[in-house]
């Protein structure tokens, strides 16, 4: 199958010049803001929840132009709260992942809301699924849950009441 | 006459909004000044559901989301599962999928157009059309996989199983009969005159209000914007096939329908060639039983409703950390209530209509 092998070299070839794309992004915006980025991969970058909202500002209006937000969600890693961003650049074709660590004693984080119409849902099934607290977000309610439910199910904390997962061999 | 604001409740229960949707709407009369939608009644949890299940165990989960498009669905799940694990599925097994997502979103878009048809008046004639021709399509799956709904037919690495002896021939079959048959809907919607003035320069949505809200799939393309996943970022084997996107101009309700219209033909199109150009070879890789997954991956496919991604945290056990669906009628919906400010309530429906929402997906 000699077509498939020049795809898989062709995807070889996009998935490093998208690579390199993204690793410019990022070192373009630790050059605009130093301090920001707390760490680094291939895949993603970790940055500071005071930076969020500068950053986000920055990769819409800035350069490369990330006029999308495509999903926002969360990982529960126990102690901390991963908040995962993923922006999207029509123009430079690259989606960029973005992730916020917040303590799980201080689930607070600001809202994009005033930047992306698209937060506003996203942010408020966060808000319902983990408890995470968007500041200014314009109506943080719950958005599956009724109102008057107090947990946040998608939390590894929370208690299935009387379910016990089939073990896999 | 005195102005008076009136709030009435639409839904959850109402035959107009394609499941259990509740509009909550202020009114002027017939007016609508204010349309807040509330979601969540059809919540299942299928994230956490996710969490205590093996990745060949969730996909039967996944059918459950668009259920109007369950191999899509099938497939957006099993191709982030594939990059997570770094696993390529034989051709065969890319080519066979391209037919069954096709044929399922032309089943899809059949059911879209002829309800939207009847939202607006069109009383069963081509919602009885649509389901006779979508009928085809789900006796090809019968006949495929042994379901007519839910279809659980991908597996990590491939598929459940080869096409059985005559079922290209039913396909064949149905390409040659849809072709004639959508250019009678062409005659029955697109000519109607009644049809027209009730969906056009009716919600019109704005090219960069669209991406802003993350709208996304035929709604996107009908305000405009050139962009479809199986041409921009193919999957599969879509970039040996040669179609075309169908874009709108104005982005109002008839663009929506019109896309989707034009769409259907473009898949028959992309079926034929799959199906002509059929490798041989074995359906499904050589993969372990179990999984166990670690790192992350997001991976988005090209659904008939729009961009379903699949977010995938494992950290080495067969059940997956974390499981985010982003599903497009979530987004999609979630830019009504700019698009209906100062029209009718029977123009609501036409809006509601021409987004072609799924409430399984958008409350999961």
């Amino acid at each position: 199958m000699g077509s498939l092998n020049s795809r898989k070299r062709l995807e070889a070839n996009r998935e490093r010049r998208l690579n390199l794309d993204t690793a410019a992004i990022i070192q373009s915006i630790k050059d605009r803001f130093p301090g920001a980025v707390a760490e680094q991969t291939p895949g993603w970058v970790t940055i500071n929840k005071e930076n969020l909202i500068d950053v986000a500002r920055f990769l819409k209006d800035g350069p490369s132009e990330f006029s999308s937000l495509h999903c926002l969600t969360a990982v529960d890693r126990k102690e901390t709260v991963e908040v995962v961003y993923h922006f999207y650049s029509f123009k430079q074709r690259i989606m960029l992942t973005v992730k916020v660590i917040l303590p799980n004693a201080d689930l607070v984080i600001d809202s994009l809301t005033p930047l992306w119409g698209a937060a506003d849902w996203l942010e408020r099934e966060v808000y319902d699924l983990f408890g995470v607290r968007f500041q200014n977000h314009h109506d943080l309610r719950r958005i599956m849950n009724p109102d008057s439910w107090t947990d946040h199910p998608l939390r590894k904390d929370f208690k299935m009441a009387g379910f016990i997962p089939r073990p896999v061999k | 006459m005195e102005l008076q604001e009136l709030i009435i409740n639409m839904g959850p229960q109402h035959p107009s909004t394609h499941g259990v949707l509740y509009l909550q709407l202020k009114l002027n009369g017939e007016v609508v000044l204010d349309c807040q939608p509330h979601i969540g009644y059809l919540h299942r949890s299928i994230e956490k559901i996710a969490e205590n299940r093996s990745l060949t165990q969730f996909i039967a989960f996944t059918d459950r989301l668009d259920y109007m498009a369950s191999m899509n669905n099938n497939l957006g799940f099993c191709l982030a599962a594939e990059k997570l694990l770094g696993i390529t599925a034989p051709p065969r097994a890319q080519y066979i999928r391209v037919i069954v997502a096709e044929l399922n979103r032309i089943a899809s878009h059949l059911l879209a157009i002829s309800t939207f048809a009847q939202d607006l008046g069109a009383y069963a004639t081509p919602l009885f059309y649509a389901l006779r021709d979508r009928e085809k399509i789900l006796q090809i799956f019968d006949q495929l996989c042994g379901q007519r709904l839910t279809y659980n037919y991908l597996r990590v690495g491939g598929v459940s199983g080869d096409i059985p002896v005559g079922v290209d021939l039913l396909i064949k079959d149905f390409i040659s009969y849809e072709r004639r048959m959508l250019a009678e809907y062409q005659d029955l919607l697109t000519g109607n005159i009644i049809f027209c003035v009730r969906s056009k320069k009716i919600g019109i949505l704005p090219k960069e209000l669209a991406i802003n809200y993350g709208v996304t799939g035929t709604s996107l393309r009908a305000s405009g914007v050139k962009w479809d996943l199986r041409k921009d970022e193919p999957y599969l084997a879509y970039d040996k096939f040669d179609f075309n996107i169908p874009t709108g101009q104005n982005g109002d309700s008839f663009d929506r329908y019109y896309v989707r219209m034009v769409e259907m033909e473009e898949s028959l199109k992309i079926i034929e060639q799959a199906l002509g150009a059929l490798p041989e070879g074995d359906p499904v890789a050589k993969v372990n039983k179990v999984f166990r997954p670690t790192g992350e991956t997001y991976m988005r496919t090209e659904n008939p409703r729009g961009e379903l991604g699949f977010y995938i945290v494992g950290d080495g056990n067969p059940f997956p950390y974390r499981l985010k669906v982003r599903s497009p009628s979530f987004s999609n919906l979630s830019v009504i209530s700019h698009l209906v400010k100062g029209l009718n309530i029977s123009d609501l429906v036409c809006v509601l209509g021409s987004l072609d929402i799924v409430m399984g997906e958008i409350d999961r």
